[in-house]
């Protein structure tokens, strides 16, 4: 590791800062340059980021790389130790991308009450946050950059937001803050368990998983639900998701991009990272319930997709779905499972925060998201159009795109879960029946919104309206989400190739799958290397 | 010319650059992108014919035959858990059939569709979206890995939605396209189903090989395997219109008609087929095909012959010409079907061989009526009849191709389907060949129907009908010699078709079952080709004749004779089913009690929750803090009115005063940080 390696990640996570810093002492009025620097920040960060994807060694993805470690804290252990493996780097370069096309978006585009200086100086602070949240692993750091992800959305719903933004922002952070609490004292919990000696996330996970120093059942139990709940909300996981379509409803375009693509990642990512290492017995004990719980969001987010009149909720509820999916993944506690919940999360991170722009460049074009109100996009600006069926076919998971990589496995991993819920086979492979059905569902709800907006010809209201096809800021930041798309889609070992090494260390206390076919010598035939 | 088969792979590839090209310079090409993709697909069409020819060879050299000459490992396409995956081009019998016929009536498609399609407001897209269900057809073919064939006929899928509401201003065209769409994929639950089941039954692997060998080295525990063969036949169900999921493909008829031949007649609809075949490892240990002593039925024959016979009658009581090939192809497609179930592997995707050129040849008849004779209408009762003077190229073309179709001695439908016919009874499926013989009875008639209406009687119609220009006469013909011709490879006693396309995979399932080949018997034709010219000659009569004059207006009559048509009529209740019951009860008051549920129950538990905190929250600042504590201290540190000033302005809702706040709070912890860092570094 040479010093620049040392110091790569804690750039990721500051230089956002410093760019708002900067912000901060350009006057208002300058507008131009206040973009410029933004724009700049962030293409700066997203440097490192590429420099992180070229050198990473993606041999060794299941160990920590470009890791830091200093005191901190030392009053109570907590140290300052970042770093990244195959699951992190992901989402964390995800994390810096869509930062950058939300900037590149915003240009021109920014919505009432205008104000470019206050909101990009949010969205810098934002992505101190989640690159934070990314990079952490201490539990007290994760824990900080976690909490500080909610401030900045806060204000950007708040202040930025249609017409109910007051109650959506205040749902949005007490419901996120109520279920930190809970992981905080779950966090606590652990620390002390532990002897009180570190906050240190792989060192608690070294420690619990040495038979000496097991929990007891029910404290693990007890702990772990803690975490879930927290979690949980963030995910969002039916029933805690009631936040999530009012902050997408009222928040401007890029909030809700954010929000969808690396938001509720915080929380997915939390069970992959933290609960399922650290408390695998545990883990196994809530897993079918966990599974439950996503199979329903999947189906009844699906239902309440179905019954929305506006475009963006729509899309704010087809996340419940599309969720639900990468936590049916999870709970399965397979690598397959859990590679799938990566994938989900990052193709999801691309595909529904596309299809919010679409939704707040149509609803700008138009003045209204009422589904009932638009029709004969494809006439008036077909680009725009194709666009959105393009992603509405993406979201359905159609093989070729970047959807179908986290759906499939996730279905495909619930037919044989781990070992440790061989009790539970049934149970898995109905959630399995369930979550395919579920995939019909997604083509219904995405088609029938994509028959409603683009075909057909434009209602009367609209008939000579001058709907601008999409333009330059547009061009810029979809064509890469468009391309990524693709690319995953065709090409997905680009992912998993990341993502299965540490997939298979963050396994690595849980039993294997279920065997099937003991007395099958295709196993052998097939080469399988031993995970 | 192993060099054909080594670089297989490049058959679909042109096509799928072929797409990407027309997308991004299409419109700015002389003919508007139309160009590349006839250039393209013909070059599939050549790679496609030096492969056959290549593996021609190499099959009638020896023993080599046996092993598909396949190239497994073009790249790894990705690697999972314990599992790896590579993305490879598998070559047989079965797949250079499949490219051969693919490439071919995409060939022809794309010729005719330059004059059909001329002047079309979407012209390019139109080129771009056929290159694209080439390509992903052929991909679906070609596939080594199950999830590979997943690829192809999930893009075959959205093409046939774009392709069947490319007319998307008119809302019947969209609903088509969407109800195409949904039903396949209603289908398609089973498809990812089985493929997870037989991922794992086979010990983790998407190779198809793999899998069938597996499932025919009896590992598999059957039950699950048979679950794995329902699941599976729940796509084939759904992707080749089988009953009860068959209601999809007469409304894709909405799409232009080179797109119904192509799509919707000769090569997607037999993807459902293709998978059966491809998978038969699996589906003829699921369903104890070959199994000496079997009932006679099995799920897959049940499907085949019910689906026959349904449609087949259906066929009669349409006035749409392009319907009534829409109901006889999924009547076709159900031969296919019922020939896997009773084991007549190799007739089945004989048939599937001859159909896609008699079939094609009749849509693109049908085209070439509406194009020059009936004013582009396909209403054969309304504007069509008498139509065999003005077009007389056309008449003779879709006249043979009826006759392939009726399977008249010796065009090539009468070979595939006899084949089917004899395999039936050979294998002790008996019941299928009685339901075959019926079915093919019907055909006859409904063809008869059929041509009678459009060409003999008198012009019903008000354009000035004229022969079609030859871009589309040149392929009708091309496709009519096929229509002849195509059933001679395994006619006449020859079985080229067979030695060619001889599967291990199946010759091991039927040696495991003891079967063999069905003999061809000129017994059993001259039995079915009796059959059919009855129903010809009884048809004839009826329509050109009124003969059987009590048969007339019996549903006027009879009220069990109307009530049966009226049934017929209303395609079995079968849409109102579908379309009105599941999808208008999930579309409206289940999703509507959703979100309900949403609103009231859950959001209402988490409003009510924070309504109750204020209530408490209120309850312990008044009470509690301020007469009780408040009052004992008696007003020092935190006097009413500080506190409710703080309360209102809470209250009043100015972000920026919270922003500020938090702002404050935020910058304090990243300055903790920033200190920690410096400190620490």
């Amino acid at each position: 590791m040479n010093g620049f390696d040392h110091w790569v990640l804690s750039g990721a996570v500051f230089i956002p800062i410093i760019g708002a810093i900067v912000i901060g002492f350009i006057p208002r009025a300058n507008e131009v340059q206040i973009k410029a620097a933004a724009l700049l920040t962030t293409l700066v960060t997203l440097a490192l980021g590429v420099y992180l994807v070229a050198s990473f060694d993606y041999d060794s993805s299941g160990v920590l790389q470009f890791a830091v470690n200093r005191p901190w804290i030392d009053v109570i252990h907590s140290q300052y130790h970042v770093g990244v493996d195959g699951i992190s780097l992901p989402l964390l370069v995800l994390s810096m991308f869509i930062t950058v096309l939300c900037v590149i978006y915003s240009w021109d585009h920014f919505p009432e009450p205008h104000d470019p200086k206050g909101f990009l100086i949010l969205m810098l602070i934002l992505e101190v946050g989640m690159n934070g949240t990314f990079v952490a692993q201490d539990l007290i750091l994760f824990f900080v950059f976690f909490e500080l992800v909610l401030l900045p959305m806060y204000f950007m719903i708040g202040r930025w937001g249609g017409a109910r933004r007051q109650y959506a922002s205040i749902k949005f952070f007490l419901f996120t803050l109520f279920g930190s609490a809970l992981m905080i004292l779950s966090f606590l919990a652990l620390y002390f368990k532990a002897g009180g000696t570190t906050f240190d996330i792989p060192g608690l996970i070294a420690y619990f998983s040495d038979p000496a120093h097991a929990l007891a059942q029910t404290t693990a139990l007890v702990i772990f639900g803690g975490l879930f709940i927290g979690f949980a909300i963030k995910v969002p996981m039916f029933p805690f998701h009631t936040w999530l379509p009012d902050a997408h409803t009222e928040a401007p375009t890029v909030g809700s991009v954010i929000l969808a693509a690396i938001l509720l990642k915080l929380g997915t990512y939390g069970f992959i990272r933290i609960a399922i290492p650290m408390l695998p017995g545990a883990a196994a004990s809530w897993a079918p319930w966990i599974g439950g719980l996503a199979v329903i969001g999947i189906i009844y987010g699906a239902l309440c997709c179905l019954a929305q009149t506006d475009l963006k909720r729509l899309i704010a509820f087809s996340s419940v779905a599309h969720m639900g999916f990468v936590m049916l993944g999870i709970s399965t506690l397979t690598s397959y499972g859990i590679n799938a919940a990566v994938f989900g999360m990052v193709a999801h991170g691309l595909i529904t925060g596309m299809l919010f722009f679409l939704a707040g460049s149509i609803g700008e074009r138009y003045g209204t998201r009422e589904i009932s109100r638009l029709g004969g996009l494809l006439v008036q600006a077909p680009r725009l159009g194709w666009i959105l069926g393009f992603c509405a076919m993406a979201s359905l998971g159609l093989p070729g795109l970047a959807g179908f990589w986290g759906e499939f496995p996730a279905i495909l991993s619930s037919f044989a879960p781990s070992g440790a819920l061989a009790d539970h086979l049934g149970l898995f492979r109905a959630y399995m029946v369930i979550a395919a059905v579920g995939t019909v569902l997604a083509a219904g709800y995405l088609l029938w919104m994509f028959q409603r907006v683009a075909f057909g010809v434009p209602k009367e209201e609209f008939e000579k309206a001058h709907i601008h096809d999409v333009h330059m800021p547009e061009w810029l930041s979809w064509t890469p989400i468009l391309l990524l798309i693709v690319i995953l889609g065709i090409y997905p070992h680009f992912l998993f190739k990341t993502t299965n090494g540490a997939v298979n260390q963050a396994t690595i206390g849980v039993p294997a799958p279920v065997d099937i076919a003991p007395g099958s010598g295709a196993a052998a035939a097939a080469g399988a290397p031993a995970p | 010319m192993t060099w054909f088969l080594t670089n297989a792979w490049l058959i679909p590839l042109i096509p799928a650059l072929s797409f990407v090209v027309i997308l991004l310079f299409g419109k700015r090409l002389p003919n508007k992108g139309s160009e590349v993709g006839v250039i393209a697909v013909s070059a599939s069409f050549v790679l496609a014919i030096g492969t056959a020819i290549a593996w021609i060879q190499r099959a009638t050299s020896g023993e080599e035959h046996l092993r598909p000459a396949a190239n497994n490992d073009l790249f790894l396409w990705f690697k999972f858990g314990p599992s790896e995956t590579h993305f490879g081009i598998h070559i047989d019998g079965l797949a250079v059939m499949l490219l051969f016929v693919v490439t071919f009536i995409a060939l022809m498609v794309h010729i005719f569709s330059l004059e059909y399609l001329r002047g079309d407001r979407r012209y390019t897209y139109y080129f771009a979206a056929l290159s694209l269900f080439t390509a992903s057809m052929l991909t679906m073919v070609s596939a080594s890995n199950s999830l590979q064939l997943l690829l192809g006929w999930e893009g075959m899928g959205v093409c046939s939605f774009m392709l069947i509401g490319h007319w998307w201003e008119d809302k019947a065209n969209s609903d088509a396209a969407l109800k195409a769409f949904l039903t396949t994929r209603t289908g398609d639950i089973g498809l990812l189903i089985g493929l997870t089941m037989t991922f794992f039954l086979a010990g983790q692997t998407f190779d198809i090989e793999k899998i069938n060998q597996a499932a025919l080295a009896g590992h598999m525990p059957h039950t699950l395997l048979l679950v794995a063969g329902i699941a599976l036949m729940g796509a084939v169900v759904g992707k080749s219109a089988q009953f009860p999921l068959h209601t999809w493909l007469p409304d894709a008829m909405a799409g232009p008609t080179p797109v119904s031949a192509l799509i919707h007649a000769a090569t997607m609809v037999v993807a459902g087929v293709y998978l059966v075949a491809r998978f038969y490892g699996v589906f003829s240990q699921a369903f104890h095909i070959f199994t000496p002593g079997n009932s006679g039925f099995n799920l897959v024959a049940i499907i085949g012959g019910v689906t026959i016979i349904i449609a087949a009658l259906l066929a009669f009581v349409q006035h749409d010409i392009k319907k009534v090939l829409a109901y006889s192809t999924v009547s076709q497609l159900g031969y296919m079907v019922m020939a896997l179930g009773v084991g007549a592997w190799t007739a089945a995707i004989f048939h599937l061989f001859t159909h896609a050129f008699f079939k094609a040849d009749l849509f693109l008849g049908a085209g070439s009526v509406s194009h020059s004779g009936s004013h582009h209408s396909f209403d054969m009762k309304k504007d069509m009849g008498g139509l065999r003077k003005q077009m007389p190229v056309t008449f003779v073309t879709f006249v043979i191709g009826s006759a392939a179709l009726a399977g008249i001695f010796p065009l090539a439908g009468f070979w595939s389907k006899d084949e089917i016919l004899v395999g039936a009874g050979h294998n002790g499926y008996v019941a299928f060949m009685v339901i075959g013989l019926i079915g093919a009875m019907m055909t006859a008639g409904y063809m008869t129907r059929c041509v009678w209406l459009t060409f003999f009687g008198e012009y019903r119609g008000h354009g000035h009908p004229h022969e079609s220009p030859r871009q589309i006469t040149g392929p009708l013909i091309i496709l009519t010699f096929m229509a002849v011709v195509a059933g001679w490879v395994n006619g006449f006693g020859l079985h080229y078709f067979q030695k060619w396309t001889a599967n291990p995979v199946v010759e091991s399932a039927m040696r495991l079952g003891r079967v063999t080949e069905a003999p061809f018997s000129w017994a059993a034709a001259a039995l079915s080709v009796t059959l059919v010219l009855i129903a010809i000659a009884f048809a004839w009569a009826y329509y050109e004749y009124h003969a059987f004059g009590f048969l007339h207006g019996l549903t006027e009559r009879n009220a069990t004779a109307k009530a049966g048509y009226t049934f017929v009529e209303q395609k079995y209740y079968l849409d109102h089913l579908w379309t009105d019951v599941v999808v208008g009860s999930i579309k409206r008051p289940i999703a509507a009690g959703a979100y309900w549920v949403n609103q009231h129950v859950i959001d209402g538990a988490v409003n009510g929750t924070a309504a109750g905190s204020r209530v408490v929250a209120e309850f312990v600042y008044r009470y509690i803090d301020q007469d009780l504590v408040d009052g004992a201290v008696n007003g020092t540190a935190f006097s009413a009115e500080e506190g409710g000033s703080i309360l209102r302005r809470m209250q009043t809702g100015r972000v920026q005063q919270y922003a500020a706040a938090f702002f404050g709070f935020g910058v304090v912890i990243i300055g903790i940080g920033l200190l920690a860092l410096t400190h620490s570094f």
